[in-house]
């Protein structure tokens, strides 16, 4: 963002480079090198990461060997595992699309955990006024008014930052307390459920208005709607006008105005693309687990989303495998504390190590010559 | 009704009370943090910093029996954090922003992490200074039952306005903040300058999380924090990278934290949840008011990428 300001013209100049990926040496050897480099840098800071957290784990005395057995085991050995794993992935998904759509615009928008909780109180204070309602018109229903209330949140951040320049991130993250502070109002106050005692929670969704599972599987259909969604923002992003005009705005926000692209719609327009996302997010994890909205939306899967997206380098697809990777390891959560004594916040510190290394892996990007084919001929 | 009972007057007085103590950890973590943008860096990590320097604090007084010890430890553990943050943030490309997002998740993991032994045990409290002892009513004396980190942030508030406007330091640190060609022009070196400002930013932010665990609220737990040192990066900017005006800015923000408490004493329970929101609402509603597209904003460092 900085070294973007710092010199308009030369970083104008690079950023349609990238965008129309205009070949410097020709032939697919070198197109290829460079595809390569996208997903070898991501992946290699990820093992960087992992062997990181290994030393740390080694310093404590136990066994970092021990420790990635169990995580495979508890998140991809078993076909029970990796429907568990799976489930969890479902609101990683969309919670990452929160956060990559508005970095494409160069936006880093980190309070999705806000849209996520609103979008889920508002699915269950729908659902619970109409119980009677068929699951056809209901179910959609409720997915529509979340997707709305997280569009409009996360959007007021993108128009905040459009209309008065107020910095995304903060007030995103600002806005992030604010929902869950009103969830909690909504919950224990005009939306409780006189019948929820000890855990405050919304009237209990009608059986009908209960998203179910995927045909022969243990694996809720939030974990498709999730893969639908992160596919369709990918094609907007890379195969639409929309998406290069969103892309033009995320390499130079001037040279976008000076082309005379609608930045402010697009900003907002994305934006709140990406909290409806995570909008929708809330309502799955209504519908389909909790079956009623309450205090247990705040999961932090705003938080991890946030290192999905970072690690998918802001790509739709790239989410995919993301999500269910971090799921798995959120999955192993439970196994690894009772196997290894370790506490549950092991997986924060594992999520915080591959975090930072992805971000310090930006400074390799374009060293390492393999990657690089007009470098080839040259010694 | 007894001669003590002072009714609704116990709000305002309640709400002073509040500012004073909750504006503590405002205030050192938007010093620190005014230090760190001041030098043209911006580190979001510092909520992680607080959570990790409130329990650092909390671990080391109760094993120490000081609670001294557990801010020197919670200092040492945010300069640590800072030094980290600093490190990093001067490699070619990486962002600050990004690096501040990863650093607070991993600091509130490492928190959770190893303080998860310490939530039951009893570390000893910090001591506070009776300034209200001339007073009969008992909501007085609590009103000004002042801690002595207060005194120190206070102070440490005119020290850093002192630095920043009077000394070769303080000139040194606006050089690299206002303009990284001009500081090299000079022989300086910014990113060093950059790294240690960050770093003793970060010891602040520590010992502000210290506070939390071991005055006020006054105990370790996972939510010990509720967004302050994200909260003290919004002030920083409202208070205009002036040490001065983060002290003004924490006592509105504490005294905005302090109302659903204050109302809730007095019986206005409705809404509660909603005053909780009160401070966050505040801070966003001045991050409105002050930011501006048209123009830099008076006083920002000029090589601080937030408001570029």
């Amino acid at each position: 963002m900085s070294d973007q300001a710092a010199s308009p013209m030369s970083s104008a100049a690079q950023s349609v480079a990238q965008v129309a990926a205009v070949p410097a040496a020709s032939g697919s050897l070198a197109r290829w090198a460079r595809r390569l480099e996208a997903v070898a840098l991501p992946v290699g800071a990820l093992i960087v990461g992992l062997a990181a957290f290994g030393l740390f784990l080694l310093a404590l005395g136990k066994s970092p060997a021990d420790f990635y057995a169990l995580v495979y085991k508890a998140g991809f050995g078993t076909w029970f595992s990796w429907q568990n794993t799976l489930s969890r992935a479902a609101p990683l998904l969309l919670a990452a699309l929160c956060v990559a759509l508005p970095a494409r615009l160069g936006l880093m928008i980190i309070g999705g955990e806000g849209a996520i909780v609103l979008g889920g109180v508002a699915a269950g204070g729908l659902g619970a006024a109409m119980p009677w309602m068929p699951a056809i018109i209901g179910v959609p229903l409720m997915a529509i008014f979340a997707m709305l209330v997280g569009g409009a949140w996360i959007g007021a951040v993108g128009a905040l930052r459009q209309k008065r320049g107020v910095n995304e991130t903060i007030s995103s993250l600002l806005m992030a307390y604010i929902a869950i502070a009103l969830m909690n109002h909504l919950v224990e106050g005009p939306l409780r459920d006189p019948a929820s005692l000890n855990k405050p929670s919304t009237a209990p969704l009608a059986e009908g208005l209960r998203i179910g599972d995927l045909p022969g599987m243990d694996v809720h259909w939030g974990f498709a709607l999730g893969v639908i969604c992160c596919v369709v923002a990918w094609v907007l992003i890379e195969k639409t006008t929309w998406g290069f005009a969103a892309r033009l705005v995320g390499g130079n926000v001037r040279a976008a105005q000076i082309q005379g692209l609608p930045v402010g719609r697009l900003l907002i327009g994305f934006t709140a693309l990406g909290g409806a996302f995570a909008g929708l997010a809330g309502m799955i994890e209504v519908s389909a687990v909790q079956g009623s909205a309450n205090g247990s939306l705040a999961a932090g899967y705003g938080y991890a989303g946030i290192l999905v997206a970072f690690l998918a380098r802001h790509n739709g697809l790239a989410i995919i495998p993301v999500a269910i990777l971090i799921g798995g390891m959120e999955a192993s959560s439970g196994l690894v504390q009772r196997r290894m004594d370790l506490p549950d916040a092991t997986v924060l510190v594992l999520e915080g190590f591959v975090f930072v290394a992805i971000l310090l892996s930006e400074t390799v990007y374009g060293r390492f010559k393999i990657f690089a084919p007009e470098r080839w001929s040259s010694r | 009704m007894n001669e003590t009972d002072i009714g609704y007057w116990g709000v305002p007085l309640a709400i002073l009370g509040g500012a004073i103590r909750v504006s503590t950890p405002f205030l050192f973590v938007s010093l620190g943090e005014c230090l760190t943008e001041r030098s043209g860096r911006i580190n979001l990590g510092l909520e992680g910093t607080l959570v990790f320097g409130a329990m650092a604090g909390y671990a080391i007084a109760y094993e120490t029996g000081n609670p001294w010890a557990g801010v020197l430890a919670a200092a040492l553990a945010g300069a640590l954090f800072g030094l980290v943050h600093g490190l990093m943030c001067s490699l070619p490309r990486v962002n600050d922003i990004a690096i501040g997002i990863a650093l607070m998740l991993l600091g509130m993991g490492l928190a959770f992490f190893f303080g998860k032994p310490y939530i039951q045990p009893v570390a000893p409290d910090l001591p506070a200074i009776e300034l209200g002892s001339w007073s009969s009513y008992p909501q007085v004396q609590a009103a000004l039952r002042v801690n002595v980190l207060f005194v120190i942030g206070a102070a440490l508030a005119v020290v850093l306005w002192w630095v920043f406007r009077a000394t070769k330091v303080g000139l040194i640190v606006r050089v690299v903040g206002d303009s990284t060609d001009a500081a090299r022009a000079m022989g300086l070196r910014p990113n060093r300058i950059r790294i240690a400002s960050t770093a003793v930013g970060g010891a602040s932010a520590g010992v502000a999380g210290a506070y939390l665990s071991l005055y006020y609220p006054g105990s370790w737990n996972e939510g010990i924090s509720s967004g302050q040192g994200l909260m003290a990066v919004a002030l920083v900017i409202f208070a205009r990278w002036n040490p001065i005006q983060c002290f003004g800015a924490a006592l509105l923000f504490g005294g905005a934290g302090a109302l659903g408490p204050a109302l809730q004493s007095v019986g206005i329970t409705s809404g509660y949840y909603l005053f909780y929101a009160a401070p966050y609402v505040l801070t966003l509603g001045m991050l409105i008011a002050t930011s501006s597209t048209a123009r830099a904003m008076t006083g920002a460092p000029g090589e601080l990428s937030i408001t570029k």
